[in-house]
């Protein structure tokens, strides 16, 4: 078996495969854990998930995600530095000018489904976040909304991992892939050779799209860039996850243009994260001061006292977007023994771990805890946007 | 057109007046609330003093540079202006102190550009240098030369490089006695590469005349000078109260056995310049693989439009920054690089390159430095993370890319964003990857932050005057 990116979706699926049993090589082409998996603020959120395919993984993960905190803290030992896994809960909130029937019956509707979405007068919301800005109109709560440390997490997986046999190859770039006696596909040929294996499963995020092509798949992952603000270490001022509520609308669109939504939170280090922006530029990852403007203008509304706290660095990743806005997890139809682990866009941290127990059932032929159907590649909302042809 | 002018030390200063020599426009930015940079850092205009040309090397020639500048109605001098980002839109520049209620957002066009933004000193850590009373040897002759103050009575000057002669000097001039200045090159190995006396390695312009001032001034303040010898540790329950001195190889590794104490209160450290590269490379800059900017000829840059004089090439000291600068602004503003008005220029940028080329040999860090860290040694000051984390974080998760390795051990993290300690986490993390270095294409040059900026100086309803 073998693994094409050291991510937190890559090592969570080697140590899930590992643990079935399998012999998984991961190849990665730079660093362990350098591309989107650090470059993100560690969400695990239901809050911003319409009922759906999505929203079905994001609660399994979030079953999963407090016992294997334990487990990896067991694995690794006390020097293994803390995943930080923070389960404070989410507030989401409109203010005055913002839409609150929007965000009440976008939280009904996720009530039908079973997620905890607590509705709250300014009052409360308030006493959960005193330096909120007073003038909200609606908040509901998400208690099941956490946070881990993305890049300590994905380096826990990876050392999991490994501990259970997991062979990682860095600096290794996928240029093609080996062709078995009947033309099948029989592994990779890398820049640091050749790895013949059963079934390749790309987990290389937004450059997934690009490895399934040289691998003869076909993948309709396209980036999407976005800047997280990190501001100075301050003492703790924000206690949640706190988000305006026009971030649904954000996550589920598919406009190419920038959007920006707020969401502000704490780290254990101290430092504030503001998120979020995303447009769809390609790969090109240079600073956007018009973009840092708008975030800090944003969070500066929600959070008046961030007005003085002082911007210390700007973070800007690729998020793995799909057409259909649902992780591919499964089998390419067309090509046999290629699987795919990507697709999450902002959202691959939390679901790290239920995409690693999906991909792991299914190829080892057992059933899933979940359903595995909508996240299958040959599902019908990504048919027309198959092609073997470079996405971005 | 208008060219802009990053930075106001020798380099800065000279290419805007090469600029303004052909007749072009210029504007000059630097952070400080005055001209000059670190070189020429004095007390400010509001409180002159008649001493400066006793602190300052060329202190005329500065004053010189500094009038034509103020004169001359085709420049526009613009100080506590600090260049917090650049992206296609411009230089985004935030004017006036950096604690001030109203700072102007200004931008300015990326077209014409000298980047002149120098070095800081490097400190490597040392057991107990997070003590009240350890200065950065920059940072202690800032205090000496811009703020009179002195950083203790009994003052002991350590590291590398004919730095710490002037930074001694200016210490023995405020109401110091600096008790020594411990050279870690041993005097074998700056005699093969240079000579064996240190003051002749400072000031390259006249430097017979220099070499005796330096000789002549140690002898009269009685500052000894020791050489192939480091400090090891600073002691002190609440603030310096000794060091440990201990005599090092030529790889500077500490041998054992040599090692004595030396009462003092104040420890200055440095151990040569980092090039403060983050705006050249949100130019767009490329490096050269000694990881300054790349110039051509011409002091061209990788970017069309943009060239870079000064420490960010080469660090070569005052002397060679100017005739950097000179040339840069000269073709900046239109002109050829066979100017005849560029032909002394040409010359002596040849000499002190020279120069500098044996002083980077003489002074370099020697290999085995980290021998003197012990486990509880801070590495990273702001976010207090100490050699032992630093190792384990690196063991545990055999990470061999540093920005994972940041973000798991939080080293460089924090509010100097890495300026102090990212050459040392990079030249560590890299010695113990098992991939026989770090692989990821990460440095700790990158800020496309440059300073820290107030959130709400960036509201897009805040103050926002466009300028070009």
């Amino acid at each position: 078996m073998v693994v094409v990116g050291a991510g937190i979706i890559g090592a969570a699926c080697a140590r899930a495969l590992s643990k079935k049993g399998f012999s998984v090589t991961i190849v990665e082409r730079g660093a362990s854990v350098g591309g989107t998996s650090a470059s993100g603020e560690g969400n695990l959120l239901v809050s911003d998930k319409a009922p759906g395919a999505e929203l079905t993984m994001a609660q399994y993960a979030s079953r999963l995600w407090p016992d294997l905190v334990a487990e990896l803290a067991n694995e690794l030992g006390r020097d293994f530095p803390s995943l930080e896994f923070e389960p404070k809960g989410g507030l989401v909130v409109t203010l005055a000018d913002g839409d609150a029937r929007a965000l009440e019956s976008f939280a009904a509707h996720q009530r039908e489904y079973g997620v905890r979405a607590e509705p709250l007068g300014a009052a409360e919301a308030r006493l959960l976040e005193p330096d909120l800005n007073p003038r909200i109109s609606s908040a509901v709560f998400y208690p099941d909304d956490a946070q881990v440390q993305p890049v300590i997490a994905a380096e826990a997986f990876l050392a999991s991992a490994r501990a259970l046999g997991t062979r990682v190859v860095l600096g290794a770039s996928v240029i093609g892939a080996l062709a078995g006696d009947q033309g099948e596909l029989a592994g990779v040929r890398t820049t640091k050779g050749d790895f013949p294996c059963d079934h390749v499963v790309v987990a290389a995020g937004p450059w997934s799209g690009e490895v399934a092509r040289v691998l003869g798949g076909s993948l309709p992952v396209a980036p999407r860039k976005g800047f997280i603000l990190v501001t100075s270490r301050m003492t703790q001022r924000v206690h949640h996850k706190v988000y305006d509520a026009d971030y649904v609308g954000a996550v589920e669109s598919d406009d190419r243009g920038l959007q920006t939504s707020t969401v502000v939170e704490s780290t254990a280090s101290g430092t504030v994260l503001i998120g979020s922006s995303r447009e769809r530029v390609g790969f090109d990852a240079s600073l956007d001061v018009a973009v840092v403007s708008e975030l800090a203008t944003k969070a500066t509304r929600l959070f008046p006292f961030l007005s003085e706290a002082s911007l210390m660095r700007v973070y800007c990743g690729f998020r793995p977007f799909v057409p259909d806005h649902v992780p591919v997890i499964g089998e390419d139809p067309t090509c046999p023994g290629l699987w795919y682990a990507t697709g999450h866009e902002g959202a691959g941290i939390g679901l790290a771990p239920s995409t690693a127990e999906i991909l792991a059932a299914t190829l080892s032929g057992e059933e899933p805890a979940i359903d595995a159907d909508p996240y299958s590649p040959a599902r019908p909302s990504l048919a027309s946007f198959l092609t073997n042809e470079p996405t971005e | 057109m208008k060219i802009v002018v990053i930075g106001a030390g020798p380099a800065g200063l000279a290419a805007a007046r090469a600029a303004l020599d052909a007749n072009q426009r210029v504007v000059l930015l630097d952070a400080a609330d005055d001209l000059g940079g670190q070189y020429w850092r004095h007390l400010p205009s509001s409180r002159p003093s008649s001493n400066e040309a006793v602190l300052h090397h060329q202190w005329t020639n500065f004053v010189e540079l500094r009038a034509r500048l103020e004169d001359d109605p085709l420049c526009e001098v613009v100080t506590s202006a600090h260049v917090w980002a650049i992206d296609r839109a411009g230089i985004h520049v935030l004017v006036g102190p950096p604690d001030g209620p109203d700072r102007e957002r200004r931008t300015y066009p990326t077209d014409a550009v000298v980047v002149a933004t120098g070095a800081h000193d490097r400190v490597l850590p040392v057991p107990g240098w997070e003590l009240p009373g350890v200065y950065s040897a920059g940072g202690a002759q800032a205090l000496a030369k811009g703020d009179r103050v002195a950083v203790g009575e009994r003052v002991l000057v350590a590291g590398s490089g004919p730095f710490l002669l002037p930074v001694a000097l200016s210490l023995a001039n405020s109401t110091s006695t600096v008790v020594g200045v411990v050279e870690a090159s041993r005097a074998r190995r700056v005699a093969s590469s240079w000579a064996a006396r240190p003051w002749e390695l400072v000031g390259a312009r006249t430097k017979v005349a220099e070499a005796g001032s330096y000789a002549r001034e140690f002898a009269r303040h009685r500052i000894p000078y020791v050489m192939g010898r480091a400090v090891t540790a600073i002691h002190g329950a609440e603030c310096v109260e000794s060091v440990t001195i201990a005599a090092v190889d030529s790889s500077w590794a500490p041998i054992v056995g040599t090692e004595y104490s030396l009462a003092v209160d104040a420890v200055c450290l440095g151990h040569g310049f980092t090039p403060r590269l983050e705006l050249a490379i949100a130019l767009g800059c490329q490096l050269n693989d000694r990881r300054f900017v790349a110039i051509d000829e011409g002091q061209r840059t990788s970017v069309v439009g943009v060239y870079a004089a000064g420490e960010i090439t080469g660090v070569g000291g005052a002397d060679l920054a100017l005739v950097e600068g000179t040339i840069a602004g000269h073709l900046a503003a239109g002109g050829r690089l066979d100017d005849e008005v560029l032909g002394q220029a040409r010359r002596h940028r040849a000499t002190w390159r020279r120069f500098a080329a044996r002083l980077d040999v003489a002074h370099a860090i020697g290999e085995r430095w980290s021998q003197w860290l012990t486990p509880e040694t801070t590495i990273c000051r702001c976010e207090d993370v100490t050699y032992q984390q630093l190792r384990t974080v690196a063991r545990v998760t055999d990470s061999s890319g540093l920005r994972s390795l940041k973000l798991t051990s939080r080293a460089g993290l924090g509010i100097c964003q890495g300026r102090t300690c990212g050459r040392t986490i990079e030249s560590l993390l890299g010695a113990w990857s098992n991939e026989g270095g770090l692989i990821d294409g990460v440095t700790t040059d990158r800020r496309p932050i440059a300073v820290p900026v107030r959130l709400g100086e960036l509201r897009v309803d805040s103050r926002d005057a466009a300028t070009d």
